[in-house]
C-alpha cells in the first residue's frame, strides 16, 4: 500500500494532530516505510485463531455501588489551562 | 557508599552506620556533578528529599523502619508522584504537577523508600534509545556517544552511572530489558498484571508493565517486593497473594532446562553479543544447567504485530491530550478542533506524532480487520509459541537486543531501523510474559551486553534465582562506567 497525501491528510484530521502542508510529504514517507514492516503479516494465514487482546484471561470485577474517591476539583483544576467558576474553559462549541 | 547495593544500604542504614540525609545527601552531590553530562534527571528536588530522608530517619528513630526506609530511589517520569512534575518526558506535560500518586509510588512510600528525582525518558515511553524526550537525549554512562536504550534510559543510566541504587521503570515492548542491557545493570520486567498500571501514563495498556532497573538480581527481588501487589484501581491488576521474590535466590540451577530459541541466534545478531550470550550460557551449563534447542518460530512477526497493536493503544490512550483540563494549550486558535489540533501538534514529538498516526490509521472504518484484527491474531500464536516453548524448558535464554548500544543520531533518522532492534523483547510483552536483562559482558567497544531471561508466567523468582546464581559466579555486574 502507499498512503497519498489525501490519506495522510485524514489520518491527521481523525488524529487531531495538525500537520502543515510542508510536512505532509515528509510524514506521508515515514508512515509508508513503517506500512511496509507492518504489511509483513497479511502474508500469515490466521484463519480460525482467536484474536488476542489481553495477556491475561480476567474479567472485569464488579464492586459495590458505593462512593469511594473523594472531591478533589480544586486539586484537579489547580492545573488545568483555564478555568472559570469551577468549570473547565474551552473555546465556544456551539456557534 | 554511592556504590553500595540495596540490600548493602539497608544494612548500612540498620546499623546506623549511616543516616538518611547523609545518604540522600551524598547521591544528591553525585547527582549534581554527573547529571549534565548525563542527562539522566528531568526533575531534582534536593529541599523536598532531604526533608523525606529526615522524615526517614526519625521514623527509624522512634522504631518504626522497615527494611528499606531511608533509602533513596528514583522514580521513571512516568509513575504520578503528589507534588512532583510527572511529565513522562513530553513537552505537553511540562507543566503537569501530578496531584495524586501512582499505586507504585504508593508502595514505595509506604515501604519508606526516599525519592532523589525523577528520571528522564522516551516522550510517553515510546522509543528504544531515549533520544525522544523533549528535555533532550540521555546519555550512556559506559560512552557518551552512545544511547542508553529506552524508553527508561534515564533510570537505567541513573543506576549504572551510580546516581541512584535503584530506579522505577516501565517495559511495552522491551523498555526495562533495552537500557538495562546496553547501560550494565539488571531489570525486570514482571508478568502482565503484576504491577498496578493506576498513575503510570499510560502508553499501549495491553502491553504496560512496571517493574525496577537496579545493580543486582537480589536488589531488582527486593523491589519488586515492593511494587508487586494487587490493586483494585487497576481492572487488570490480577487477584494473587503476595509473593516473596527473594524465595528462590539460592536454590542451585542444577536440573534447571534452559531453552535457547533458534530464532534469536539467526541472521541479524552481532558477533560480539551472540559471543558474550554464549559464555553465559556457557557459565550456567557449568553450574548444572542444561540446554534445549527450541523454537519460536513467529519471533519475526512481533515486530509488525507490535507495531499496530502499540500505536492503536497508545492513538486511544492520548487522545486523552486535548489541551482542555491540563497540560499544553496552544496559545492561539479560532475554535474547539483547531484547538485541538494545534495543541496536540506542538505538544507532541515527531516519534509520538507517528504513533498516534498509524494508531489512528489502522483503528479507522475499513481497516480494523486488516491490521488490528490481524495483529491481534498473531499476537496468539506467539503467545502460543512460549507456551510450546515452556513444555520444554524452564526458563528461555537469548540476546536482548541485536547489538550493543549504536551512537546518538544513528537511526534517529529511521524509525523502521529503530524498530528493528526491539526483536528480542517485543514478544515477550505480546504474551505478556515475564522478562530481565541481566550484566554479561562487554562488545570490542567496551559497551554493555545484556544476557535476557524469559520465564513462565509468574515465572519472576525462577528468573531472579538463575540471574542471583549467575551473578554469584560473575562480576559483570559489578563493573562500573569511568565517570
Amino acid at each position: 500500500m502507499s498512503l497519498t497525501h489525501q490519506d495522510v491528510a485524514r489520518i491527521a484530521k481523525l488524529a487531531r494532530i495538525n500537520v502543515s502542508d510542508e510536512e505532509i510529504a515528509a510524514v506521508g514517507n515515514q508512515l509508508n516505510n513503517i506500512f511496509g514492516l507492518i504489511e509483513k503479516m497479511q502474508a500469515v494465514n490466521t484463519d480460525g485463531i482467536e484474536p488476542m487482546a489481553h495477556p491475561q484471561d480476567v474479567s472485569l470485577r464488579l464492586r459495590e455501588d458505593i462512593v469511594t474517591q473523594t472531591n478533589q476539583r480544586e486539586a484537579f483544576q489547580a492545573i488545568a489551562p483555564q478555568v472559570e467558576k469551577g468549570l473547565f474553559l474551552v473555546p465556544k462549541v456551539i456557534e | 557508599m554511592t556504590n553500595a547495593t540495596l540490600k548493602q544500604l539497608s544494612q548500612q542504614l540498620a546499623a546506623g552506620a549511616v543516616s538518611s540525609v547523609e545518604l540522600a545527601t551524598q547521591y544528591l552531590d553525585r547527582i549534581e556533578a554527573l547529571n549534565p553530562q548525563l542527562n539522566a534527571f528531568i526533575t531534582v528536588d534536593r529541599a523536598r528529599t532531604l526533608a523525606d530522608a529526615a522524615a526517614a530517619d526519625a521514623a527509624r528513630a522512634a522504631g518504626n523502619a522497615g527494611l528499606l526506609t531511608g533509602v533513596p530511589m528514583v522514580h521513571k517520569d512516568i509513575f504520578c508522584q503528589q507534588g512532583w512534575k510527572t511529565s513522562c518526558g513530553s513537552k505537553m506535560l511540562d507543566n503537569f504537577i501530578s496531584p495524586y500518586n501512582a499505586h507504585v509510588v504508593e508502595q514505595c512510600n509506604a515501604a519508606g523508600l526516599i525519592t532523589l528525582g525523577r528520571a528522564n525518558m522516551d516522550e510517553f515511553a515510546m522509543g528504544s534509545s531515549n533520544e525522544n524526550s523533549y528535555y533532550g537525549a540521555v546519555k550512556n554512562p559506559w560512552d557518551l556517544n552512545a544511547i542508553p536504550g529506552g524508553s527508561s534510559g534515564g533510570s537505567a543510566a541513573a543506576v549504572a552511572a551510580r546516581l541512584t541504587p535503584v530506579a522505577t521503570a516501565t517495559d511495552t515492548g522491551g523498555s526495562i530489558r533495552q537500557p538495562a542491557s546496553h547501560c550494565g545493570v539488571t531489570g525486570i520486567k514482571p508478568t502482565y498484571g503484576v504491577v498496578s498500571r493506576y498513575g503510570m501514563v499510560a502508553y499501549a495498556s495491553s502491553l504496560d508493565q512496571g517493574g525496577p532497573i537496579a545493580q543486582t538480581a537480589e536488589d531488582c527481588a527486593l523491589m519488586l517486593n515492593v511494587m508487586a501487589g494487587f490493586d483494585e484501581r487497576d481492572s487488570t491488576s490480577l487477584e494473587r497473594a503476595r509473593e516473596d521474590y527473594t524465595r528462590e535466590l539460592n536454590q542451585p540451577l542444577a536440573g534447571l532446562r534452559v531453552g535457547l530459541p533458534r530464532e534469536y541466534f539467526a541472521d541479524g545478531l552481532d558477533g560480539d553479543v551472540a559471543k558474550v550470550i554464549e559464555d553465559a550460557v556457557a557459565e550456567l551449563k557449568k553450574q548444572g544447567a542444561q540446554v534445549v534447542d527450541i523454537s519460536l518460530p513467529n519471533t519475526e512477526l512481533s515486530i509488525p504485530a507490535y507495531y499496530v497493536i502499540a500505536p492503536a493503544e497508545a492513538s486511544t490512550n492520548l487522545s486523552r491530550y486535548d489541551g482542555v483540563r491540563y497540560g499544553h494549550r496552544a496559545a492561539e486558535y479560532k475554535d474547539l478542533v483547531d484547538m485541538y489540533e494545534k495543541t496536540r501538534a506542538e505538544g507532541f514529538g515527531a516519534e509520538v506524532k507517528r504513533r498516534i498516526l498509524v494508531g489512528s490509521y489502522v483503528l479507522s472504518h475499513g481497516y480494523y480487520d486488516a491490521y488490528y484484527l490481524k495483529a491481534q491474531k498473531i499476537r496468539r500464536l506467539i503467545a502460543n509459541d512460549f507456551t510450546a516453548a515452556f513444555a520444554q524448558c524452564d526458563v528461555i535464554l537469548g540476546p536482548v537486543a541485536p547489538t550493543a548500544a549504536f551512537n546518538i543520531g544513528e537511526k534517529s533518522g529511521d524509525p523502521v531501523q529503530m524498530y528493528l532492534s526491539d526483536i528480542y523483547t517485543l514478544s515477550v510483552n505480546l504474551a505478556g510474559l515475564p522478562g530481565m536483562s541481566v550484566p554479561a559482558g562487554f562488545d570490542r567497544q567496551g559497551r554493555p551486553v545484556g544476557l535476557q531471561i524469559i520465564g513462565n508466567y509468574f515465572g519472576e523468582a525462577k528468573m531472579l534465582n538463575v540471574a542471583h546464581q549467575f551473578q554469584l559466579a560473575t562480576d559483570w555486574h559489578c563493573r562500573m562506567p569511568n565517570l
